[in-house]
């Protein structure tokens, strides 16, 4: 399912309690900066259902001031896929 | 963490949370792009052995380094886990692994042996317009100048057959005389009966640049459907299949009349000829055409065209006199610079010879041509077509230069390769189509096919496909990836790919590009020119094939260029194809520059300085305008099958997607194959879209799902299926009917019948 990665802007003075947090979720790995209060957050869940229960769990991180999705990558079966349709770009 | 460093300067990571594949010691090698006709150049990304990445050149003037999304994935597919990396041979119908020598051991025996029963022509070998340089060239050797046989044609007769014969017979000399640089010089584009969003989509993007960046730039698309050139065109005009012999008339009907015509040009630099007319379409096997030129006057050609007043060719053409006298102010307009583009519409085309003769014609009569921004440029479908096929001459009547006709040109070959003059036959043989009908027959009795799938390529795909099955025909096939060919082939040579082996390329503008060898092939995957030398050693020609495996491909192209030597065709040394992004031959050593406008004494230094002009292909250095007339396509809609068929590409897949479809992002982009059909079409027949039907002709029958309001729209009462899936063989449906002139299929017109399925 989508591995996301994100850039995570801790509250002020929670960055190591912050990386500790999301640690400890299996769904995370977590790259935070040696110099600056930023963390890169990757996400990987394997179905829709940890997906969004993965979306709630972050949302409930008080330690979080900011998060911004970078980029996302779909790891769909190709069968189940449909023809994209570009008529409406 | 590279979208971090992008937004926050002076971020750090420690050093730990970098992947090993990010330390940066990336080497990058040029190259050209491994697909289409416009020649991008590109780097790959090589590290520990393996191509990773690939991004394009910036130093190269074709691409200025953007690519396109073929382009940017291309090196994924040789990851694919079905590779060929094995020789198979079959036994007892099941492939069975064997050594590389063993496998060209057999090769070369069955050769042998095949020649010995039934002569020099029993042997074929069908080769491509994505063969390197190098790998033409030692096919064309062995075949015409070790073996003795004129059976070499390739793939390249399906795509740009009528390109050459309309380039002969107008200007007496293959290849356009404009490049790529005239985009940026034009004020209007016509793009006859191509996609080139899709099917040239850099050159493209350097076109919507040039019409973003200057005033006054147009680009009028004049194609069959709806696709998405024309929605980024500034007019779309729509003409029924056939029609555009009857357009390029009466725009030139228009010119003449509006006095729009250069009467200088004309009188200096052309002469005016007819040929024959009713030439039928080749659908008789062992079908025979011969041209007759016949010179007529300028007021012989004014008074032909008099058929094709706008308003009198509305009916055939579907476009109204008022669009086709649009089209005649932008050719007619002095101060106007005009750049006719067109590819397979074109060349596709029972009577493409005529079509892109007549094209000419309106740059001729208007002058408009040869020069900065004014140009007829016939794009080339193959990254080689133009390189390998038609500069190398990989086809039955071709030499490296010139044709097997002529006397001199046989013995200039014979003189190169060291043979006895006698050994090249005069005689041509067969053609791609012909090929396949004499393997039918059971006159063709070993074919070794090299970087080409006809087995979904070609027309009419179900009479050939079981021609090749026939015991009476020993197939060879080399190939990186299996594939419906390789499905009938009683051995399979496993082929290196692109940057596995070092090569040249030649594309669209005259530009050779070369480039080293970036990765290993894996297992015993090999270059298709050592393959070929191989195999020439086995069958006692190694006198002629004396290359070493290390440095072969220098040393054949360093051979070739002796063909070419001299003003009008010399290709550039090796020492500058590899410190540059290519050149344009002809290539002038003592300035080293590139001939980027040909037949204009301004630019091009083989030209007669007395002239300004000189089409110097012809003996006399005029082109020749040529009165050709519309002629009916061989099969019409009807009441049984009351469709046209058009075939083509999606930007996604390389022609039968044997590479495509193995990199993930391009086959989920575009999964499989789909018919378009008009709404209305579709409305009235009860059919959904994604819902499966059948195309049927009188040949065969595709079932497809429909495609409605979705990429392309094709007109009412015609449907369009790409073909690159070998899972939807739509040319089981198509006519195996060609120009009689280039011998160029037509896979633009057929009739079919809709059914749900």
């Amino acid at each position: 399912m989508p591995v996301k990665s994100y850039i995570t802007f801790p509250q002020p003075g929670k960055k190591e309690l912050l990386i500790k947090i999301l640690q400890e979720n299996k769904y995370c790995e977590v790259l935070p900066s040696v110099n600056k209060d930023i963390i890169v957050l990757i996400t990987d869940t394997i179905n829709d259902e940890q997906e969004e229960a993965l979306q709630r769990t972050i949302e409930t991180i008080k330690e979080i001031e900011h998060l911004t999705l970078v980029s996302g990558f779909n790891d769909n079966n190709p069968q189940e896929h449909d023809s994209i349709n570009y008529d409406n770009e | 963490m590279a979208a971090a460093a992008s937004m926050i300067p002076g971020i750090l990571f420690a050093k730990d949370q970098y992947h090993e594949n990010l330390t940066g010691d990336i080497k990058w090698t040029k190259g050209p792009c491994r697909f289409c006709g416009v020649g991008c150049g590109i780097l790959v990304g090589t590290q520990k052995g393996k191509a990773v990445a690939v991004k394009g050149d910036p130093a190269c003037s074709v691409n200025k380094g953007l690519l396109c999304v073929k382009g940017y994935h291309q090196i994924m597919c040789t990851s694919s886990a079905d590779r060929l990396t094995k020789a198979l041979v079959k036994k007892n119908g099941t492939y069975v692994e064997t050594s590389l020598d063993e496998a060209l051991d057999l090769v070369a025996s069955k050769m042998k042996e095949t020649i010995e029963k039934h002569g020099k022509d029993s042997v074929a070998m069908y080769t491509s317009g994505q063969s390197t340089i190098p790998e033409g060239y030692v096919a064309s050797k062995l075949m015409k100048g070790a073996i003795g046989t004129n059976n070499l044609d390739c793939n390249a007769r399906l795509c740009m057959a009528s390109a050459v014969t309309g380039f002969l017979t107008s200007f007496g000399a293959d290849e356009p005389m404009g490049c790529y640089s005239d985009i940026e010089y034009a004020n209007v584009f016509v793009l006859w009966g191509n996609n080139m969003a899709e099917m040239h989509p850099v050159l493209f993007s350097r076109m919507l640049d040039n019409r973003l960046t200057r005033k006054n730039v147009r680009i009028i698309d004049l194609a069959t459907r709806t696709t998405r050139t024309s929605k980024a065109a500034d007019k779309s005009i729509l003409f029924t299949p056939q029609g555009d012999l009857a357009i390029a008339n009466a725009i030139c009907y228009e010119l003449i009349n509006n006095g729009w015509v250069n009467k200088d040009f004309v009188e200096k630099h052309t002469v005016f000829n007819k040929g024959k007319t009713n030439i039928g379409y080749g659908l008789e096997d062992n079908f025979s055409f011969k041209d007759k030129a016949e010179p007529i006057d300028f007021d012989q050609f004014k008074e032909f065209l008099e058929d094709y007043r706008p308003d009198k060719v509305e009916a055939i053409t579907g476009v109204s006199a008022k669009d086709i006298k649009y089209l005649a102010s932008l050719y007619g307009d002095p101060n106007l610079k005009v750049v006719s583009f067109w590819c397979m519409g074109m060349n596709q085309h029972t009577r493409g010879t005529w079509i892109n003769n007549l094209v000419y014609n309106i740059h001729l009569l208007t002058g408009k041509i040869s020069q900065p921004g004014n140009s007829p440029f016939s794009l080339t479908g193959q990254p080689s077509a133009c390189g390998t096929a038609r500069e190398v001459g990989t086809f039955t009547h071709k030499l490296p230069h010139g044709v097997v006709m002529n006397k001199k040109d046989r013995e200039l070959a014979a003189k190169i390769w060291k043979v006895p003059y006698e050994r090249i036959p005069a005689k041509p043989t067969y053609h791609a189509t012909e090929m396949f009908r004499a393997v039918d027959r059971g006159d063709i009795k070993f074919i070794w096919t090299q970087v080409t799938n006809p087995m979904v390529s070609l027309p009419k795909t179900n009479r050939y496909r079981p021609a090749m099955q026939k015991d009476s025909c020993f197939v060879v096939v080399s190939d990186v990836f299996p594939t419906p060919t390789s499905d009938v082939a009683d051995v399979i040579l496993p082929a290196a790919w692109h940057v596995e082996k070092s090569g040249l390329y030649g594309n669209s503008e005259r530009r050779t590009q070369h480039w080293e060898q970036m990765v290993d092939a894996p297992g015993d995957a090999a270059p298709d020119a050592w393959m070929t030398i191989e195999v020439a050693r086995r069958l006692g020609y190694g006198d002629l094939f004396p290359y070493s495996r290390e440095n072969h491909h220098e040393e054949i192209y360093n051979e070739y260029r002796q063909f070419h030597a001299g003003k009008k065709h010399n290709m550039a040394p090796l020492e500058v194809l590899k410190k540059e992004s290519g050149a344009i031959w002809p290539y002038i050593e003592e300035t080293g520059k590139s001939t980027k406008w040909r037949y204009n004494s301004k630019y091009d230094p083989a030209c007669d300085q007395s002239k300004e002009f000189d089409f110097y292909g012809k003996p006399n250095g005029k082109a020749v305008i040529w009165q050709r007339p519309f002629e009916p396509a061989p099969e019409i809609p009807d009441q049984e099958y009351p469709f046209w068929l058009c075939t083509g590409r999606v930007i996604e897949h390389w022609h039968t997607g044997s590479m495509t479809r193995r990199i993930p992002v391009l086959h989920q982009a575009v999964p499989n194959a789909y018919v378009e059909l008009h709404p209305d079409d579709a409305e009235r027949m009860g059919i959904r879209n994604k819902e499966k039907v059948k195309v049927i002709s009188r040949r065969g029958v595709t079932v497809l799902p429909a495609s409605i309001n979705e990429r392309g729209m094709p007109a009412k009462g015609q449907v369009f299926v790409p073909f690159f899936d070998e899972n939807m063989l739509i040319n089981d449906t198509t006519l195996d009917s060609f120009c009689p002139i280039s011998k160029e299929p037509d896979y633009k017109k057929c009739a079919v019948r809709i059914e749900k399925a």
